[in-house]
């Protein structure tokens, strides 16, 4: 009853093209965000932080990050993970080599050096599309891997060839380290995912962004309707590097505080990524959010589930996890490509009629 | 003959032809050993409507092709506004301002019309990523400007009511209107149209006839269209190609073409008399 | 012949006999691809489970035995039998068969008409599901596999190359099993297509599904048809790789090789899976033995990728794939 868009009329094509048209939808972003800002940090602890909310959140960045890739540009890539360790390598060697400069500059930063390695790995989508382009991430994907596995440089010759993440601050609070506390993990993170959010809403819904969904919806058309391909794909590129680099920074800074590459960012993640991204739904900023989400609960719960009340064994719950996921990608993808967002519109679709559907 | 004119002409319906707007000299095109255009030569005026036409398989769609920079041909100039065209990309030739509909539509399936007809003005959009990152004062200001301008199109056509529906949902008359509406939106200087009246019954056939003719009454747009149905080519165009194996086999005024032999013999075979 | 150049042969050769497993992988991709448009990033798991469901039967495993002994509290493991090898493999191929059937029906009827990249993002699924199915059923340890397949040094040609140069290669028996497996499998499965009635209908289907289906040919029997060969396929590679290396997860990462070999060869040649498969386990045998100490080492892990990578650059269609025309 409450949710309506009849009597809320738009007088300006700006207002139009916001991003919630309508009222309700708005109330509810703002509702949304005084919850995630004011009311979560003080009950926040680690169990949750470290389980569900952080993980959600950076999680959240990779999504978006590949969903423009993927879902908005149609360039399926199977290197996140890579692109996570790169990321994550820059941020630890900066950390490492300018300890004063402030750690949200030294993320950006990490998310720019990602940015240009997924450019030089986006070169050879000029040439070859679909799953070719989709196998040659894999390129990517292991020889990064390999590259910061084997070259001790990267991991400043540290004995056990892991990287650790030594303690920094944002106006004194420790964000990284042994030392953080939740609530400045979550809102580290969380303050980030909302400025790229943002941002990724904005570059999709103008001018970049129709360019990446022409390339995606037919590439040989949108090039004769002047879309240059170079330029466009390697935008999608570089955007979506920055993102998941970005991500990958927090998730060795902030999540993990130290981390062996091939475990930390080998292959399994780069799928994790892309099923987030199928289950919440391609080309969908709210999708991006919802798949995250997803991903990261339905562990917990079936572990909590499964070996916490029925006492199985946890590799029998592993199983039945990778069981359950595959099956429900097969589903997803029969049923409703387009994923939980499009869930979402058309219950909101339906409601927006509701009671009186004629 | 007027037509002949390099200045432009008056046609009998008071419509004003200016100078040679497009000329190809002498194109051919190869495809390994199949030759699809041998050594055609035309010109396209400022203004007019120029038909291409030809029996299947005649390199009307090939010859299209090679105007939108869809494939280079091996000889040959392509003359542009007065310049020779060098070797240029498919979009680059966009930017010129060439746009084109295609025989089997083309359209952005997962984008909504509004998106899909706002893409044609992709090529006149100048903000940059950095201001459209933070949708501040260009970004949106020039959003506002060319949504203003697809609007116009959309009202010109009579697609108000389907703006908001994704593309895939319309049916076929439908969508080839809002590929029109796309090449409309980038304000071409040369509009190609590649079998504009495909696969459509009488009624949508006269609608897009009509709009055709309103596109070049009302914004003066020069047009070059392949057709197959000879009554709409006749009933359309100023001047008319008719192509045959690759080769230019008559050129002239609907009347002129008609009553050509050799044209009558593609058509209708060789008559033995 | 100096030292250094005998090695380097003989890590080449080595490399062959790797290739021709790779090869054997791609195979299945390229039945597929040919026959449905399917990208089928599941064929390795399918060798996978493939050689767990070898195993199990051979040891007379009870399926689901961990899961319902989580669910009933019971404490079940084997029936206790020894089955013979040939056996098992009958049952396990025809596990592969009823696993085609159940794919066709409940995956593959319903994604006809999608995109490409929405059947190769659901095979990911489908690869997913099957390796869990497999865990669930038979257990996640590492099993051993022997089909009574000789193993080991094969003596001869260890003989004939000290003679011939002072130093023996070592050549494993099992290799060269697997590449005259390999090449009886090619042959008979070219004969197949060339000359019986459903190799006919599966070249057609090939061709064009509409056409194909014109003219009478079930899609879906053609279907089954090429998972169940794919799944056979599947189950030759995972004996002949299980046997080597034992059955474990890292199994299904060997499709992952598959997949350059295929960039390389062509996703729609049999003849180019095989090249691709010895160019690729040749050279990242050769690259290792060259580059490899230089650079740290294990180069396997992504030099057919990089390599792959790079020729399609040059060359998208592959070796042996047609010339790609675009066309409005």
């Amino acid at each position: 009853m409450f949710y309506r868009e009849a009597g809320d009329f738009k007088t300006s094509y700006a207002d139009d093209s916001q991003t919630f048209p309508i009222r309700f939808d708005r109330l509810r972003y703002y509702a949304v965000m005084a919850v995630a800002f004011g009311v979560i940090p003080f009950f926040i602890n680690d169990y949750w932080a470290n389980a569900v909310f952080v993980p959600f959140l950076i999680y959240a960045i990779a999504a978006l990050g590949l969903n423009i890739l993927t879902g908005y540009c149609g360039q399926v890539s199977l290197g996140t993970g890579g692109f996570m360790a790169v990321g994550a390598y820059a941020v630890y060697k900066l950390m490492t080599a300018f300890p004063d400069v402030s750690i949200l500059i030294h993320v950006l930063l990490a998310g720019g050096i990602t940015a240009m390695v997924g450019v030089l790995f986006g070169l050879p989508s000029l040439r070859i599309k679909g799953f070719y382009l989709a196998v040659a991430t894999l390129a990517a994907q292991f020889f990064l891997v390999w590259l910061f596995n084997k070259v001790p440089w990267f991991y400043n010759y540290s004995a056990s060839g892991q990287i650790s993440a030594p303690e920094r601050t944002i106006l004194g609070q420790a964000v990284t380290g042994a030392n953080t506390t939740a609530p400045a993990k979550y809102l580290f993170c969380l303050i980030i995912l909302v400025a790229l959010a943002w941002l990724a809403r904005n570059l999709t819904r103008g001018t970049v962004g129709r360019k990446w969904m022409a390339i995606r919806d037919m590439d040989i058309a949108a090039e004769i309707i002047g879309v240059n391909p170079l330029t466009t794909k390697l935008s999608a590129f570089a955007i979506s590097s920055f993102y998941i680099g970005v991500a990958g920074a927090l998730f060795f800074a902030v999540y993990l505080g130290a981390a062996e590459v091939g475990e930390a960012f080998g292959i399994q993640k780069s799928f994790l990524i892309l099923f987030m991204i199928i289950i919440g739904g391609l080309g969908s900023i709210f999708g991006s959010f919802a798949g995250a989400a997803f991903m990261v609960l339905m562990p917990v719960l079936l572990k909590n589930l499964l070996v916490g009340q029925l006492g199985w064994a946890t590799d029998l719950a592993a199983h039945l996890e990778l069981m359950i996921v595959g099956a429900l990608i097969v589903i997803f993808l029969i049923a409703e490509p387009h994923g939980m967002a499009q869930l979402w519109r058309l219950a909101k679709e339906k409601l927006r009629l509701w009671p009186f559907p004629h | 003959m007027n037509q002949m004119n390099p200045e432009g002409y008056v046609t009998a319906d008071g419509r004003k032809i200016g100078p040679v707007l497009m000329e190809m000299k002498n194109i051919s095109l190869r495809f390994g050993g199949v030759k699809a255009i041998t050594d055609i030569s035309f010109d396209i005026r400022e203004g007019e409507i120029r038909a291409i036409i030809g029996p299947n398989g005649a390199g009307k769609s090939s010859m299209l092709n090679v105007i939108s920079g869809f494939y280079v041909p091996q000889d040959g100039e392509v003359w542009f506004r007065g310049y020779k065209r060098g070797p240029m990309k498919p979009y680059q030739v966009a930017r010129l301002g060439i746009a084109r509909t295609f025989q089997n539509i083309a359209l952005f399936d997962g984008m909504s019309v509004l998106d899909n007809i706002m893409t044609g003005r992709l090529t006149l959009m100048k903000s940059g990523l950095f201001s459209q990152a933070m949708w501040w004062g260009k970004a949106e200001k020039e959003e506002t400007e060319h949504r203003e301008k697809v609007e116009k199109i959309i009202d010109f056509l009579e697609i108000q009511p389907i703006r908001k529906t994704p593309v895939g949902r319309l049916p076929y008359g439908l969508k080839k209107r809002v590929e029109l509406a796309r090449a409309l939106a980038a304000e071409p200087k040369l509009l190609l149209l590649d079998e504009p009246m495909a696969g459509m019954n009488v009624e949508e056939k006269e609608d897009m006839c009509r709009f055709i003719l309103d596109v070049n009454d009302e914004f003066g747009t020069t047009i070059a269209l392949i057709e197959h149905d000879m009554g709409v080519v006749m009933d359309l165009s100023d001047r008319v190609v008719v192509m045959d194996y690759g080769k230019k086999i008559g050129d002239g005024t609907p009347d002129e073409v008609r009553s050509n032999p050799d044209v009558i013999n593609a058509y209708l075979g060789v008559s033995h008399d | 012949m100096p030292d250094q150049l005998l090695y380097a042969i003989e890590a080449g050769l080595n490399g062959l006999m790797a290739g021709v497993l790779y090869a054997l992988v791609a195979l299945g991709f390229v039945l597929i691809f040919k026959a449905s448009g399917i990208f089928n990033y599941a064929q390795g798991v399918l060798a996978l489970f493939a050689a767990l469901t070898l195993v199990g039967f051979q040891n007379g495993q009870i399926p689901f035995a961990h899961l319902i002994n989580a669910i009933f509290g019971t404490d079940l493991h084997t029936f206790g039998w020894q089955l013979p090898a040939i056996v098992a493999i009958v049952l396990a191929a025809g596990v592969m068969v009823i696993l085609s059937i159940i794919i066709e029906r409940y995956v593959l009827k319903h994604l006809v008409n999608q995109a490409p990249i929405i059947l190769f993002m659901a095979t990911i699924g489908l690869a997913y599901f099957l390796e869990g199915l497999g865990d669930i059923m038979w257990g996640a340890d590492i099993k051993k596999l022997d089909v009574g397949l000789p193993q080991g040094i094969n003596e001869t040609i260890d003989t004939v190359t000290y003679n011939a140069f002072g130093y023996g290669f070592f050549i494993d028996n099992l290799d060269i099993v697997a590449s005259v497996v390999a090449a009886l499998l090619v042959i008979s499965l070219t004969i197949f297509s060339q000359y019986s009635k459903q190799g006919r209908a599966l070249r057609a289907v090939a061709d064009d599904h509409q056409a194909a289906l014109s003219v009478g040919i079930s899609l879906r029997f053609i279907w089954v048809l090429v998972w169940s060969i794919a799944g056979f396929v599947a189950l030759v590679a995972g004996i002949m790789w299980g046997s080597k290396s034992g059955v474990q997860f890292s199994l299904s990462l060997i499709a992952l090789k598959a997949l350059p070999v295929l960039m390389l060869g062509g996703f729609t040649s049999i003849p180019g899976a095989i090249v691709g498969g010895l160019i690729i386990g040749m050279g990242e045998k050769l690259f290792e033995f060259f580059v490899g100490p230089m650079i740290g080492g294990a180069t396997e892990n992504w030099f057919a990728y990089v390599l792959a990578l790079l020729f399609l650059v040059f060359r998208p269609q592959g070796l042996f794939g047609e010339k790609i025309i675009e066309r409005v």
